[in-house]
C-alpha cells in the first residue's frame, strides 16, 4: 500500500448527501478482474453524458460540464469534500480504487458508510470526519476560493486551510499507523499465527461441526 | 454484571486477540465468494507466494454476472455473451480450481445468489462468523451468526489468515412488536425501519432484529430484514436463535452431522441477548400500523405506504436533504404531491438476495395466479435465487403460473438487481423491484426503480401501476379485474 504522510491539494467540493458506490463507479465497470484502471470511470454516469462500458476510449465521450470534476479550476483535485454518508451501499472495493486511480488521496466528509471507509483505508486514502458545520464551512471556502488547497499532515492529525487555520482531525491509531507506513495487514496479522492456530484448536474443541473435514 | 447482547457474545466468542490500539483479530468460520470480488484477492495471495489458510470454510458460486434465460445458459460458461463478464466467471473458475476451494459453478443445481445458497445449504449455521465481498452478507445474521460483507482487500486476509482486523461495532436493538396485516411482509417492516432511521441510522451499530412480529416471521422472512440492514447503514443485522432456526438447519447438506448435532443445538440457545443486556439504542415499531412500502426516490430511506403521497421537498428535513429529495423527483420524474399509486410502470423484477426464496415466489405466484400482466408492461420476471428454489418452484406449478400470467420464468443469479448481465432497465423506465437498492443507474442507466415486496411487485405486474395488495384478494383472482382497474 501507497505511503502517507503528509499531502497539500486542490480541493472539489462535491455537494451531494450519501454518494452511494452504485455512483462511485457503476456496475459494468466490476467486471475488470484487475486492481487498478478505474480512475477514467469514477463518477461515470455525472461525469459524462452518455452510459460508459468496459474497455471504451473515455476521451472520445461528451463531458457533463455541470459536473464539478469537469470544471477547469477543480482540475487535478487530490482532496474530495463531501457530504455526509458518503461511500453508502455495495462493498465494492472498486470505489476507493476508482476514487485512488482518479488522483485523491483524502476525502473530507461529516460522515462515511462503514465498509467504504474500511476499504479506502487499505488503499493509502485518508479520510476525515469533521462536523458538519465544519465541513460547511469548507464548502463554502472551496467554491469562494479559486485553486483553494489543503495542507493534510497525518502525523500531528491537522489539516492547515489556506488562511493559515488548523484543523485536528481523529484517525484510528491502527489505521494512522498502516498509512504513515504503508504496511499490509495480512503480512502484519501473520505475525499472530500461533495465536490463529491456538484459538483454532480450541474453537474445533468446542465446536467440532464447525470444521467439516479432518486435519 | 449486565448480560451480554447476542452480538456481544458472537465478538467474544470469535475473539482471537485484543491489540492496544483497540482493533481485535476476530475468526472467520465461513467466508462465501463469488466472482466480482475475489479474482484481485486470488491475485494478491499468489502475488505474496500465500495459501488459504483453511479450505473447508470457503465455499464459491457465479452469481452477478450469469445470464438468466434458458438459452444462454444452457451453454454453460460459453453461453455469457459478454466476453468482460464470461472471463470473470471463468476467473472464479480457475481460481477455486488452483486453490482446491468447493464451488457450486453455473449449471450445478445448487448454483445461486450466494446469500440464497448458503443458507439453503445449512453452510450457514447459528453461531459462526460469516463473511463475503458483498453487502448483502448481513442476509445471515438471521440465523444468529455474526455475518458482514467486506471488501477484496478482506476477502485477500481472510483468505490468508481466516480473520479479520475489527473494532467492536454499537449495539442496536429493533423491537417490532404486534402483528403485521395481511399483505405485509418482512420486506414491508425493513422498509418501514429504514425509513424511520435512515440510510446512515444505523451506521456504526449491529442491528438485532427483535421483537413478536420478527419471532412470528419464517427463516426466509429474517433474511429479507437482515439482508436490508446495510441499507439502514448497519453491516450486521441479526435475529436471536429460536425453533424456527433450529428447525430450517435440520438435515441440510452443510449442517452438523448426527454425531453433533445435539451438541450444536444446545450451542445455538445460547445465542439470544440476555434480558438485562444493554442496548445503545433501542428504536420501536408497531407492526400493525406498518403499510406495504413503496420507494418513490434514490435512496432506499425516501419510502412511503402505498397509500401515501410522493413528498414536497420543501417540507424535507435541512437543506442537503431537501436537495437529494428534489434532485430524487428529478431522477425519479415523479413530482410532489403525486399519489404512489399513480405511478406507472414498465418492467417488473421479482428476484435478488432480499426476495428469490420460495416464500417470496409463493406470495407472488398467490397474487399472479388466474391473472394476467398488464400489456403496458414491457417485462416481468421471476428469477428465482438458486437453483433448488427453482426446483422447487417449478416442483409446486408457480413457474406455470407466471408464465400464464404472462411473466417470464428466469434461470437462478442476481440478474436484474444490479444489472451486470443482459438483464437491465432502459433510460426512464420505471421498475417495481423487490431487490434492495434503487440509487440512480443500480438496474441500468438512467433506469428507475422502486423497492417493495414481491406480493406488491406481482400486484403492480397486474395493474400497470402501484396498487395496495391489500385490496387485491388472493381468491377469485379471475374475476376481480374490476376491482384492479379501481385500486
Amino acid at each position: 500500500m501507497r505511503k502517507f504522510d503528509r499531502h497539500q491539494g486542490l480541493v472539489a467540493p462535491m455537494d451531494r448527501a450519501n454518494v452511494d458506490t452504485d455512483l462511485i463507479i457503476p456496475k459494468q465497470f466490476l467486471k475488470s478482474i484487475k486492481r487498478t484502471g478505474f480512475g477514467p470511470n469514477l463518477f461515470d454516469e455525472l461525469r459524462y453524458l452518455d452510459e460508459g462500458y468496459p474497455g471504451q476510449d473515455v476521451a472520445t465521450r461528451p463531458l457533463n460540464p455541470d459536473f464539478v470534476l469537469n470544471q477547469p479550476r477543480y482540475q487535478g483535485a487530490s482532496v474530495l469534500l463531501a457530504r455526509r454518508n458518503f461511500g453508502c451501499g455495495s462493498s465494492r472495493e472498486h470505489a476507493p480504487w476508482a476514487l485512488e486511480d482518479f488522483g485523491f488521496r483524502v476525502i473530507i466528509a461529516p460522515s462515511f458508510a462503514d465498509i467504504f471507509f474500511n476499504n479506502a483505508f487499505k488503499n493509502g486514502l485518508l479520510l476525515i470526519t469533521f462536523d458538519e458545520a465544519t465541513v460547511d464551512r469548507l464548502f463554502q471556502e472551496a467554491e469562494a476560493e479559486e485553486g483553494y488547497r489543503l495542507d493534510v499532515d497525518l502525523e500531528s492529525q491537522q489539516v492547515i486551510t489556506p488562511s493559515g487555520e488548523t484543523l485536528t482531525f481523529e484517525v484510528d491509531a491502527f489505521r494512522k499507523q498502516c498509512l504513515l507506513e504503508g504496511l499490509d495487514d495480512i503480512g502484519l496479522t501473520l505475525k499472530d499465527a500461533d495465536a490463529i492456530d491456538d484459538f483454532e484448536k480450541r474453537h474445533r474443541q468446542a465446536r467440532p461441526w464447525l470444521f467439516r473435514q479432518a486435519g | 454484571m449486565a448480560g451480554q447482547t447476542l452480538y456481544d457474545k458472537l465478538w467474544s466468542r470469535h475473539l482471537v486477540k485484543e491489540r492496544d490500539d483497540g482493533t481485535a483479530l476476530i475468526y472467520i468460520d465461513r467466508h462465501l465468494l463469488h466472482e466480482v470480488t475475489s479474482p484481485q484477492a486470488f491475485e494478491g495471495l499468489r502475488l505474496a507466494g500465500r495459501k488459504p489458510w483453511r479450505l473447508d470454510t470457503n465455499l464459491a458460486t457465479p452469481d452477478h454476472n450469469v445470464p438468466t434465460t434458458l438459452k444462454e445458459r444452457s451453454e454453460g460458461n460459453a453461453g455469457i455473451v459478454d466476453p468482460v463478464s464470461r472471463i470473470q466467471v471463468e476467473t472464479l473458475d480457475d481460481n477455486c480450481t488452483s486453490f482446491g476451494i468447493e464451488e457450486f459453478r453455473i449449471n450445478d443445481a445448487r448454483q445461486g445468489i450466494v446469500h440464497v445458497v448458503g443458507p439453503e445449504q445449512g453452510a450457514t449455521q447459528p453461531g459462526m462468523t460469516v463473511v463475503c465481498g458483498d453487502s448483502h452478507t448481513a442476509t445471515h445474521g438471521a440465523f444468529g451468526a455474526l455475518a458482514h460483507g467486506i471488501g477484496t482487500s478482506e476477502v485477500e486476509h481472510v483468505l490468508a489468515t481466516q480473520c479479520l482486523i475489527q473494532r467492536k461495532m454499537k449495539n442496536m436493538q429493533v423491537r417490532v412488536e404486534g402483528e403485521l396485516g395481511l399483505g405485509v411482509t418482512a420486506k414491508d417492516i425493513v422498509l418501514a425501519v429504514i425509513g424511520k432511521i435512515g440510510t446512515a441510522g444505523g451506521t456504526g451499530y449491529a442491528i438485532e432484529f427483535a421483537g413478536s412480529a420478527i419471532r412470528d416471521l419464517s427463516m426466509e422472512g429474517r433474511m429479507t430484514i437482515c439482508n436490508m440492514a446495510i441499507e439502514a447503514g448497519a453491516r450486521v443485522g441479526l435475529v436471536a436463535v429460536d425453533e424456527t432456526t433450529v428447525e430450517y438447519l435440520r438435515r441440510r447438506p452443510f449442517a452438523p452431522s448426527e454425531e453433533y448435532w445435539d451438541a450444536a443445538v444446545a450451542d445455538w440457545r445460547e445465542l439470544v441477548s440476555d434480558d438485562d443486556a444493554p442496548f445503545d439504542k433501542i428504536v420501536e415499531l408497531d407492526a400493525a400500523a406498518i403499510e406495504p412500502q413503496v420507494t418513490w426516490g434514490t435512496s432506499p430511506e425516501m419510502v412511503a405506504g402505498v397509500g401515501a403521497q410522493v413528498p414536497d421537498p420543501a417540507a424535507a428535513g435541512d437543506e442537503t436533504v431537501q436537495r437529494g429529495v428534489s434532485r430524487a423527483l428529478e431522477y425519479m420524474g415523479l413530482h410532489a404531491g403525486q399519489q404512489i399509486t399513480d405511478i406507472q410502470l414498465d418492467k417488473v423484477f421479482i428476484g435478488s438476495c432480499t426476495n428469490s426464496r420460495i416464500e417470496d415466489l409463493r406470495e407472488a405466484a398467490k397474487v399472479a395466479e388466474g391473472r394476467k400482466v398488464a400489456d403496458s408492461i414491457k417485462l416481468a420476471m421471476v428469477v428465482p435465487g438458486s437453483g433448488l428454489v427453482k426446483r422447487q418452484a417449478e416442483e409446486e406449478g408457480l413457474d406455470k403460473i407466471f408464465l400464464e400470467a404472462g411473466f417470464e420464468w428466469r434461470e437462478p443469479g442476481c440478474s436484474m438487481c444490479l444489472a451486470m448481465n443482459a438483464d437491465k432497465l432502459g433510460t426512464g423506465e420505471h421498475c417495481a423491484s423487490t431487490s434492495n437498492r434503487n440509487f440512480e443507474g443500480r438496474q441500468g442507466y438512467g433506469g428507475r426503480t422502486h423497492l417493495v415486496s414481491p406480493a406488491m411487485a406481482a400486484a403492480a405486474a397486474i395493474a400497470g401501476h402501484f396498487v395496495d395488495v391489500r385490496d387485491f384478494g388472493a381468491e377469485g383472482a379471475a374475476n376481480d379485474d374490476s376491482q384492479v382497474q379501481e385500486a
